[in-house]
């Protein structure tokens, strides 16, 4: 056998590997896709249905309705933003699952599992955060606190999968501390940090690595 | 050009091993099993070749139990390490000036 071609097939061998097995490659852009919609669709129930249109400054209107109409609303809005993060989820998993059959590579291994714990140690954090907040009524901080939590946890994972990753989680923090020092407009950040922001990205890795 | 032939290692020319070393390079640990699916060899095939690399130190060897079953994984030395950067580099030149 030719030495050269023999070097070469190592190192495109050994490259392969090192990759394969340090990165979680069978995310799809179409997650992305589908989360962003799904946000989009849970403004939109939020905007015009819960809110019915009045404001999108959530305390001020709040504070005009009875104890009981607030209360319910609140109920509503969380329910709306639990179905979005579920079904988004949801979503993923599905379409990394359909990537990976189609590459015939593999779902469970020991980087998908790093990658999990690493994207759900920040989540499950900020989760119990948010329900501080909700229970100390601090209703303005809610939306930054999700978009900055959820951000951190796509900067932890993005170790393990594609590097777009890692920036969609500083895009994401950056939109939250934006949410923070603009709280009147909530859901305008909410709408733009889950539904644009995934929209965006999930179109350019779609083109990038499945077009 | 001297030089550049001292890198290749004569312990990586086994596509096995080298496989293993790839693998072992960017992991902190990776166990039997999961060694044996990504290269996609048999038991006693990557067993020889991890008691090679074992006994030349390139590699350690971690045994515990997970629950009853027992759990043998693998993670590189720092001689493994160094060793196995050269021989990438050294294959990278070859390719360059070829």
């Amino acid at each position: 056998m030719d030495n050269k071609s023999n070097y070469s097939d190592d190192l495109k061998i050994i490259k392969k590997l090192m990759e394969d097995s340090s990165r979680f490659l069978s995310l799809s852009g179409l997650s992305g896709l589908f989360a962003g919609c799904l946000a989009l669709a849970g403004a939109v129930a939020a905007h015009f249905i819960i809110l019915k249109t009045k404001t999108s400054v959530l305390d001020g209107f709040l504070i005009n309705l009875s104890f009981q109409e607030s209360g319910k609303m609140k109920a509503l809005l969380i329910t709306d933003a639990l179905i979005v993060l579920i079904l988004a989820l949801a979503g993923s998993f599905y379409f990394s699952y359909r990537k990976s059959l189609k590459k015939g590579l593999k779902v469970w291994t020991p980087i998908s599992k790093r990658l999990l714990i690493n994207l759900f140690v920040p989540l499950i954090a900020g989760g119990f955060f948010i329900l501080l907040l909700f229970i100390a009524n601090q209703w303005l901080l809610i939306v930054p606190a999700m978009l900055i939590f959820y951000g951190l946890a796509l900067v932890n994972a993005g170790k393990f999968t594609y590097s777009e990753i890692f920036y969609l989680g500083i895009t994401e923090i950056i939109t939250g501390m934006l949410a923070g020092l603009f709280q009147e407009s909530p859901l305008f950040f909410w709408t733009l940090g889950f539904g644009v922001l995934h929209i965006g990205y999930g179109l350019f890795m779609y083109r990038k690595y499945e077009g | 050009m001297k030089s550049v032939i001292s890198g290749i290692n004569k312990l990586f020319e086994n596509r096995v091993r080298l496989g293993i070393m790839a693998i072992l390079a960017v992991n902190d640990s990776y166990d039997f099993n999961n060694l044996k699916e990504t290269l996609g060899v048999t038991d006693g095939n990557l067993a020889s070749h991890l008691r090679a690399l074992e006994e030349n130190e390139l590699i350690l060897v971690n045994k515990q139990f997970i629950g009853k079953k027992p759990n043998t994984s693998y993670s590189i030395s720092e001689k493994g390490q160094k060793l196995f950067r050269t021989h990438l580099k050294a294959l990278e030149e070859i390719i360059r000036t070829q």
